[in-house]
């Protein structure tokens, strides 16, 4: 035990582990915030979407040769989260089908560039890595972790600001539209913010865990709490002790950070399940 | 009489075709009015043109007497995303007031204090803490009643209110719909219900390709369209 303790006071005695462990709690804060309203609207998957999205933008970036991904890699992701969830109220396209389309789309072009022109000798390390976050979290800069940061704070303001907007947009957008809520604007500004955490929870996790970051706290939290604050309040604390475990575990036991993370959210799902089905609160 | 609303000659529709057309019709103030019509016909386009979200395609509608389409108390139709929606009664009802926050991002005293009131009114301050999706169809019909009061006081708009509620809750929230006129707020129901519809209102609109007819109740049972239409009804009941 003690030696333990004295392996995790030796890795927090290097910034980048302390970066890290920063960076990754208010990414799982900010992701479970919104990861409520985004399964009760209907849209679990859509940050699989926007995801493999900022994944074939980073291949672009890095085959252009940008210093700073976050230049295209942002505004591209924001662009189609807009787009996605526009798609919602008329289009040829249902929503699903549209959010497969980009994903799968987006991540075969990603995949086939990073390949083309590749930007180191080892690409499926590459590839691995954007996919599953594996070291990435590891080898931020200050720079990076200062953007995080900031965009962690304006996430967290939006919500809060807005979140009597958020939740009536979210239970009944015809009735809010009635009384003159502007709930296009709310609904732009919600798949913004979206796109501004999936930007931020690939250094985390990678791009094909980020979902599992936003749904597995929301869903896990609906199990248990019967109002909407309480949902949001326990599926925040659900994220944030999920993420400092697993980055913990990971440190202790050398596994991938998203992986382990992802795996302590699967486990408090299954526990919360649990106890639904005991204290009789399952789903109709 | 107090008008509200001045429907005149309108058309409603799509810019590739028009549903309904030919609609002529007055709401004042206390009114009962029920919208009839077969499926297709052009009422939910009806409800969009009332409410200001969709302009008509020719024609008039006007909120006269200081009276503004966004003072329209809706009650849509219930959305499968509602059915296990994780919320409070309390939040919902208040959530009623959320146009009356402008800029603001939090409810004040004020508006806390007409979200209790409503659901006092409405009978289901006992409900205030639970969840929505547990309650019963008419209690969540209640609370959704409390919550377009809180953001009006002058009309409500209720679209196919008792879709799937069993006989007797559908029973009481005609009634409760019915005392809520009788307070002095003007009610417009969409309807499929006829015999109900006849019950309480006290005037009908019937729509169909183009307007079939509108007026006071009394006249409706006394005309033509109003017969053949109860007639219909009666043998697909029987």
């Amino acid at each position: 035990m003690l030696d333990l303790i004295s392996k995790l006071q030796l890795y927090f005695s290097y910034p980048f582990v302390r970066y890290a462990f920063i960076v990754g709690l208010l990414i799982a804060l900010c992701s479970s915030l919104l990861g409520v309203t985004l399964v009760l609207k209907r849209f679990s998957f859509i940050g699989d979407g926007l995801s493999h999205v900022a994944f074939g933008a980073m291949a672009v970036a890095s085959v252009v040769g940008l210093t700073n991904n976050m230049l295209l890699v942002l505004p591209v992701t924001i662009l189609s989260a807009v787009l996605l969830l526009r798609t919602g109220q008329n289009t040829k396209i249902k929503g699903d089908a549209a959010v497969a389309m980009i994903s799968v789309g987006t991540l075969a072009i990603g995949y086939m560039l990073m390949n083309l022109f590749p930007s180191s000798s080892n690409i499926s390390a590459d590839v691995c890595s954007t996919l599953f976050g594996s070291t990435l979290i590891l080898t931020l800069k200050p720079l990076d972790v200062w953007l995080c940061i900031g965009m962690s704070i304006v996430v967290l303001l939006m919500f809060v600001l807005f979140y009597n907007k958020i939740f009536s947009v979210t239970f009944d957008e015809s009735f809010s539209k009635a009384t003159g809520i502007n709930s296009d604007g709310y609904n732009l500004l919600i798949a913004i913010i979206t796109a501004l955490i999936i930007v931020l929870a690939m250094n985390l996790v990678g791009s094909l865990l980020i979902s599992a970051l936003i749904i597995f706290p929301a869903l896990s939290a609906m199990r248990l709490f019967k109002s909407f604050r309480g949902v949001i309040i326990c599926s925040a604390i659900i994220s944030v002790v999920c993420a400092a475990t697993g980055i913990i575990i990971s440190i202790l036991a050398s596994t991938p950070v998203g992986s382990t993370i992802v795996s302590a959210d699967i486990v408090v799902f299954l526990v919360f399940w649990i106890i639904s089905a005991f204290t009789g609160r399952t789903k109709k | 009489m107090n008008e509200q609303i001045i429907c005149k000659n309108a058309a409603l529709g799509y810019e590739d075709g028009i549903v309904t057309e030919d609609i002529n019709f007055t709401v004042s103030s206390g009114d009962y009015l029920c919208i009839l019509g077969e499926n297709g016909s052009g009422k939910s386009t009806l409800i969009k043109a009332l409410l200001g979200l969709k302009p008509q395609v020719r024609g008039e509608i006007t909120w006269v007497n200081g009276f503004t389409s966004k003072e329209i108390g809706y009650l849509p139709q219930q959305t499968p995303v509602q059915k296990d929606f994780p919320a409070s009664v309390r939040e919902i009802v208040l959530s009623g007031c959320l146009s009356k926050t402008g800029l603001r991002p939090f409810y004040n005293a004020k508006e806390k204090e007409l979200a209790h009131k409503n659901m006092h009114r409405l009978g289901i301050c006992e409900l205030e803490k639970r969840c929505y999706r547990d309650l019963s169809g008419g209690q969540q019909q209640r609370v959704l009643l409390a919550r377009a009061l809180c953001a009006t006081e002058k009309m409500l708009l209720l679209d196919e209110p008792v879709t799937g509620l069993d006989p007797h809750a559908q029973n009481d929230l005609y009634e409760l719909i019915s005392t809520l006129n009788k307070e002095g707020i003007t009610i417009i129901m969409v309807s499929h219900d006829i015999s109900s519809a006849v019950k309480y209102a006290s005037h009908i609109l019937h729509i169909g390709k183009k307007q079939l007819f509108f007026g006071t109740k009394n006249d409706y049972l006394n005309s033509k369209v109003g017969k053949s239409f109860l007639e219909t009804e009666a043998e697909t009941d029987a």
